[in-house]
């Protein structure tokens, strides 16, 4: 009763990296509110699969173990999650704001009128003073995201109802062992008394998973370009200079949305979070929603030609000029500094 | 025989094109700045509903949208590209909904308006990105979703296939009608106006409409009853109020900054050549890059 939850997102036996993430923020949330960390598994072949969690901190692992679990579709998750959270109430229940969690989320969170938010990019845990009502809560669960285009940040709270559910993109959070050797309880789910046949009336017919073509997340260099590059053709010179130096190229929302770029290659708090060592924004102005992808980059070099840019805040380096002047004598430096 | 489609639409803020107006002195958002269109993934959904209109003769698209009474522009430019008629539900109870409260007030308002076969909207509008609405109101009125749609292959014998693009990866589903269907912006455009329709529809209004221009057009409207968007209030979708609205919210908003990023010393510098240069040789010398 009363625990931090986190749903397990299972592709061919491997707990995904958003998972192992929100395990590690999970566990620092119940070592804060002094409670137990749990985690629930919905697929098929289970066994083992506690020797990629435990480490992770978590105290007790549910499994339902069942071949129509695998791969998931929306309706049996979620009538398990939604029976689990019923009789187990968690005060905090997390997943990933992947294509899984924010499809099954949004359905938990309706049955059990418990409030849920999106694409969180910080979780605090805090108090509450609501003088309307004359009440005051503590140990509340701040559920912190960019909004409204990103020009305000803003902090969401569930004061009343239980779980209080957030989804958090792969990335934003830190994934860190919390004890090697650390060993947790497994409580199997009798998977025939949570599900019904009716459960199973969508049926996958075909399948295609696919690794991402584009490895931005690992990668210790990213050129990135915003709206301000102006067109597709022109990201060919990002392109080139990452080529040259050994980096990724990365783009803002509103150069993807112009079509500039390709989707996978976005950066911010609806795309992909990113620590490199070096980020050079090309022509972004820095929306809130894009630099909470990206903040944590050790150096930050920004080329803009407006010398105002919001981003411009945040480098290292501000160059003040044109993309197709500075970005081809990058180029032309390094390669000569480097002969 | 014909399907019955609803299309979910919302009316958003145009955040994509937020420019430095879009924030007032006091550091609120200036909504009056930012243009309101038509939420961009709710066309890719029109447009699948409308292309299931055309495959299957005698099927009806109907657009559902809840907000404030200019909302109709939305239910007018969806007319335009091919929609048969549209509700718009608007009601100063509604004030204040997340996205649970308003996936509440829509599952109501589809009850009330009839059965459908197939209920479509967007993936997610533009102005919050949560992705909520589309399942949650599937979970109210207790059908089965499929999101993340990119094409609607068919939709016959009480069934629909939907080929859903993912992060990772492409699926193709099937499952009973009726479904809720969310549909991503990688699935193709919608179409255009068509003059014909614009023709036909450009009067269309609301009641509320109609008193408001004082036009006579009373003969009109009662002669060409597609003219009509209705207005559909709480009060005839029997909304229960504690679950209407800021009281049917669970979440609440506690604050809302302005973020100003915290101003790093940073080196300023031009595009000659001495500087790019002398750029380039630090980063290499403090292993930044090569």
């Amino acid at each position: 009763m009363n625990n931090v939850f986190v749903y397990l997102e299972i592709e061919e036996g491997i707990v995904a990296d958003v998972s192992l993430e929100l395990l590690t923020k999970g566990r620092s949330l119940a070592n804060q509110l002094n409670c137990k960390l749990e985690a629930v598994a919905i697929g098929h072949n289970l066994k083992g699969l506690e020797k990629q969690v435990f480490p992770y901190g978590v105290d007790v692992l549910h499994t339902a173990d069942d071949a129509r679990l695998y791969p998931y579709t929306t309706q049996p998750h979620a009538t398990i999650l939604i029976k689990l959270f019923e009789k187990e109430k968690p005060q905090i229940a997390l997943m990933g704001a992947s294509s899984i969690g924010r499809d099954l989320g949004p359905r938990v969170s309706s049955a059990l009128h418990s409030g849920l938010t999106a694409d969180c990019t910080s979780l605090e845990i805090g108090g509450h003073e609501d003088k309307k009502a004359g009440k005051t809560y503590t140990d509340l669960l701040y559920q912190i995201r960019p909004a409204f285009g990103g020009n305000i940040v803003a902090t969401i709270i569930n004061p009343d109802c239980r779980p209080q559910m957030a989804t958090v993109r792969e990335g934003v959070m830190k994934k860190e062992i919390f004890a090697q050797n650390h060993v947790g309880k497994i409580k199997p789910i009798e998977v025939a008394e949570y599900v019904s046949e009716t459960d199973f009336a969508v049926s996958i017919i075909e399948r295609h998973m696919e690794k991402s073509k584009v490895n931005i997340k690992n990668s210790s260099i990213i050129v990135a370009g915003g709206y301000g590059v102006g067109s597709r053709e022109n990201f060919k010179l990002l392109f080139d200079l990452a080529e040259v130096i050994g980096g990724e190229v990365g783009a803002s929302r509103a150069a993807i949305d112009a079509g500039y770029a390709d989707k996978d290659r976005q950066i911010g708090q609806t795309g992909i979070t990113v620590r490199p060592k070096l980020y050079i924004a090309c022509g972004i102005s820095g929306q809130i929603q894009h630099v909470a992808g990206m903040q944590e980059s050790a150096i930050i070099i920004s080329i803009n030609n407006d010398a105002n840019a919001p981003i411009n805040q945040l480098a290292d380096y501000r160059i003040n000029g044109e993309l197709e002047e500075v970005l081809p004598k990058m180029i032309q430096f390094y390669k000569k500094n480097t002969k | 025989m014909g399907l019955k489609i609803v299309v979910l639409a919302k009316q958003v803020p145009d955040t994509r094109n937020v420019g430095k107006d879009a924030m007032k002195a006091d550091g609120t958002v200036n909504r009056a700045a930012l243009p309101a269109i038509f939420n961009p993934e709710d066309l890719n959904a029109l447009e699948q509903a409308l292309r299931l209109k055309e495959k299957y003769e005698g099927s009806t698209v109907t657009i559902l949208t809840m907000g404030p009474g200019r909302a109709a522009e939305i239910i007018r430019e969806g007319m335009y590209r091919g929609a048969d008629n549209g509700f718009l539900l608007t009601d100063r109870a509604f004030a204040g909904s997340d996205t649970l409260a308003t996936s509440y007030a829509l599952s109501k308002a589809i009850e009330y308006i009839g059965k459908f076969d197939v209920i479509v909207c967007g993936r997610q509008a533009i102005d919050g990105d949560t992705a909520q609405v589309g399942p949650q109101v599937a979970e109210k009125l207790n059908l089965p979703q499929i999101t993340y749609a990119e094409n609607i292959v068919s939709a016959e014998n009480g069934k629909i296939v939907v080929v859903r693009r993912l992060e990772r990866g492409v699926e193709t589903v099937s499952g009973p009608m009726p479904m809720v269907v969310t549909v991503n912006s990688t699935a193709p455009e919608c179409r255009p106006r068509n003059a014909r329709r614009l023709m036909q529809f450009k009067h269309a209004r609301t009641i509320t409409e109609r008193q408001e221009s004082n036009d006579d057009y009373v003969a009109m409207y009662s002669e060409r009853p597609y003219l009509n968007i209705q207005e559909i209030t709480a009060l005839d979708i029997k909304g229960d109020a504690a679950q209407l609205g800021l009281s049917g919210s669970p979440t609440k908003v506690k604050t809302i900054e302005n973020i100003v990023f915290q101003a790093k010393e940073s080196k300023i510098l031009g595009t000659s050549d001495d500087e790019i240069d002398e750029l380039m040789k630090e980063l290499i010398t403090n292993h930044t890059i090569g």
